[in-house]
């Protein structure tokens, strides 16, 4: 035991830094005055429509019409959702009163071993709620789950995300406290701005490299 | 690189880089509209310096408490279910990673970008093993199809334009029709690599930063290549140098925005990934297995010299590469090593030892530019100083130390000394320059000098004579 790698490195990390009594200097930033409410959505808007997000704000009761609005614009085959959730109940709700030039409705089937040539060749579009917002820098906070899964947000060209605009916070440490982050973090949390992008031939922004091509955002006020 | 490193001459990269007009277009015009873009995300001089005085604190920290902290990452990710590997060098951290492929019986790895995976040469390793290794990032992608090495920390194939690419596409990826349209070269990547995520037995990562409060991999992508490689395939291996911990889940979106703004001008990337454990029951995808390699490599004894220490505050972001003239100049494979520019010259002879990377100091006019943007404030002017004076240290600590030591040079030394202090030897020496001067840079070693420089006349007084001549008026 005494002899392996670990040992030897942590024998020369201990030599390096011995255990220091003293408690660090931790400057910290000035607190930024919050922003109200409509500040944090118009920001969030912003912010994300500059990196090519389409945001839609919208009243909650109507959502899932503006949903379909924009649906039907694309002429989408599949749309990838998870029946559970709220956004996965309207979506149902939706598409029984009238499913007229939309997507049908499909599921995460299994897991990705075996779901995974549908998800990579015949799902046009996912949707997916979110878990918040930030509104500087922003982007969107997700906590993929059993229901909603990791990919979901990845592979399919067109991402539909939904985020009920009371969960916008002010910044990214507002939204770990909030949220109790340290408490307990999830297999995967993962902060999306916008649609995938890449500037790696000639900095020349192009979006849509590996993740979604597009991210349609729904804020329901 | 390999080759590279073996006949490492610097003087040779950089002659046959400042040759080559094509290179230094690209570069120039690449770092110029880096530097911009980071000045548009950094406009408030106040703010920007607060950000950075807390960045500094949150690196120093992390590395002042280091043992203990990697102490607490090893613990929290054993607890998430996450396997801890260790590694002194880099042969040590391809060995785990082969046995990791051999334990699954994977034949295919797809890769995010990774520096460390570049320090380890994994590409080359699992390829003589033969395995099949992806480059998933499009910049990573590029140069991996040409066969060539990154030039630059963040936005590895700069060095390329658009009509090199294109034609390289065309040549190397079966059944490329040739374009010159970005978006359309942009479409063949993804086409290429959605098979290869899709087939993908590993995914290898590089990590930003890990919370040790937490036991989080923090991943900074913009592509969503970093997210399939560490969600897709069943086995996820990540690389990080060791100095990369933080402490606490606050200390993460300081540094965030610090690295996101001073390595491409963005508030925030695409995507920032956290990574706490692998799949779990009743989830439906991601890892079933995660695999954390720490790697030493030279970092536990740059960690023990206080000043040497702030190396290892760097974040990787590269903003010292973009603003560093000497660099803007040469590009990134001029360095020889896997880090180039500023950072490379103060690390690369740190790791790699002075007596074959210490020239790799010289590159620098000690402008300050990167000392000034540097997001965790590294002084690394002085430290590019320090490692010009270890070159000629015999009593220093950096691995080569005082491998430049001649007794010629001590020896014109201790003489302008001499000349300097005793008032004869000086009033003598002032005559001779005076006197035969101009003959002087013509010989010896000095001719290097004046080839590319005007040669000094020397006056036929020194000022102190002409001073005592003429007199000083005071005021």
């Amino acid at each position: 035991m005494s002899d392996t790698a670990r040992d030897r490195i942590f024998d020369r990390l201990r030599k390096a830094v011995p255990p220091a009594a003293k408690e660090f200097p931790s400057p910290e930033l000035p607190p930024k005055t919050p922003l109200n409410h409509e500040e944090k959505v118009e920001k969030l808007k912003r912010l994300m429509e500059a990196v090519r997000s389409e945001v839609h704000v919208v009243p909650a009761a109507t959502w899932t019409d503006e949903l379909k609005t924009v649906l039907r614009k694309r002429n989408l085959k599949t749309l990838l959702y998870a029946p559970e959730t709220y956004v996965g109940k309207a979506v149902t709700k939706a598409w029984q009163e009238d499913r007229e030039g939309l997507p049908s409705l499909t599921l995460y089937e299994g897991e990705i071993e075996t779901f995974k040539e549908t998800l990579f060749y015949r799902t046009d579009a996912a949707i997916t709620t979110t878990r918040g917002a930030i509104a500087d820098p922003g982007t969107l906070i997700l906590w993929p789950d059993e229901t909603e899964p990791r990919l979901m947000s990845l592979i399919p060209p067109i991402h539909i995300a939904v985020l009920e605009a009371g969960r916008i916070y002010n910044t990214f440490d507002e939204a770990m406290q909030a949220g109790q982050w340290i408490s307990g973090m999830p297999t995967n949390a993962v902060l999306i701005s916008g649609p995938s992008k890449t500037a790696d031939i000639e900095l020349t922004l192009a979006f849509g490299v590996h993740g979604p091509r597009e991210l349609i955002v729904f804020v329901l006020e | 690189m390999a080759e590279h490193q073996q006949n490492f001459d610097f003087q040779k990269n950089v002659v046959a880089a400042l040759n080559d007009p094509q290179l230094r277009a690209n570069f120039d015009f690449a770092m110029g509209s880096m530097i911009l873009k980071r000045k548009a995300v950094f406009t408030d001089e106040i703010e920007t310096e607060q950000l950075r005085a807390v960045g500094n604190a949150i690196r120093q920290r992390a590395l002042r408490k280091l043992p203990e902290l990697l102490e607490r990452l090893e613990r929290k990710c054993t607890e998430n279910g996450i396997h801890v590997h260790w590694a002194e060098t880099t042969g040590e951290a391809n060995r785990i990673v082969l046995e990791i492929m051999q334990s699954h019986n994977a034949t295919r790895m797809v890769k995010g970008k990774s520096m460390v995976s570049e320090e380890m040469h994994l590409n080359r390793f699992l390829e003589e093993h033969n395995f099949e290794v992806m480059e998933t990032d499009l910049g990573e992608f590029i140069i991996q199809l040409a066969g060539e090495t990154p030039s630059h920390i963040i936005v590895p194939a700069i060095h390329k334009n658009k009509d090199q690419i294109s034609r390289l596409f065309h040549e190397k990826i079966p059944g490329a029709p040739y374009t010159e349209k970005v978006e359309e070269l942009n479409a063949l990547a993804r086409k290429t690599l959605r098979d290869k995520f899709y087939e993908g037995d590993v995914g290898l990562s590089g990590v930003n930063m890990a919370v040790a409060e937490t036991g989080t991999l923090c991943l900074v992508e913009n592509e969503g290549n970093g997210r399939m490689c560490t969600t897709v395939p069943p086995v996820h291996i990540a690389v990080m140098g060791l100095e990369k911990v933080v402490e606490k889940l606050s200390d993460v979106p300081p540094l965030l925005r610090l690295l996101t703004g001073s390595a491409t001008g963005q508030l925030i990337t695409t995507y920032f990934n956290m990574i706490t454990s692998p799949r779990k029951p009743g989830e439906k995808d991601g890892p079933k297995e995660i695999h954390l390699i720490l790697l030493d490599n030279g970092r536990s004894r740059i960690l023990a010299e206080p000043q040497l220490r702030q190396t290892l505050q760097c974040i990787r972001c590269g903003t010292c590469l973009n603003h560093c003239p000497v660099y803007t100049r040469i590009g990134g494979h001029a360095y020889g090593f896997v880090y180039p520019g500023p950072i490379g010259e103060i690390l690369t002879p740190q790791i790699e030892g002075l007596h074959r990377t210490g020239v790799l100091a010289t590159a620098s006019s000690l402008c300050d530019a990167c000392g000034e943007v540097c997001p965790v404030k590294i002084p690394i002017p002085e430290l590019i100083r320090r490692m010009r004076d270890e070159n000629y240290d015999l009593t220093g600590v950096v691995p080569g130390h005082g491998h430049k030591w001649n007794l010629p040079e001590v020896l014109v030394w201790k003489g302008w000394e001499l000349v300097n202090r005793v008032p004869l030897l000086n009033l003598l020496s002032m005559k001779m320059a005076g006197l035969f001067g101009k003959y002087l840079p013509r010989i010896g070693p000095l001719k290097a000098w004046t080839s590319v420089r005007t040669r000094p006349r020397f006056a036929k007084k020194s000022l102190h004579e002409q001073v005592q001549m003429e007199g000083v008026e005071y005021e």
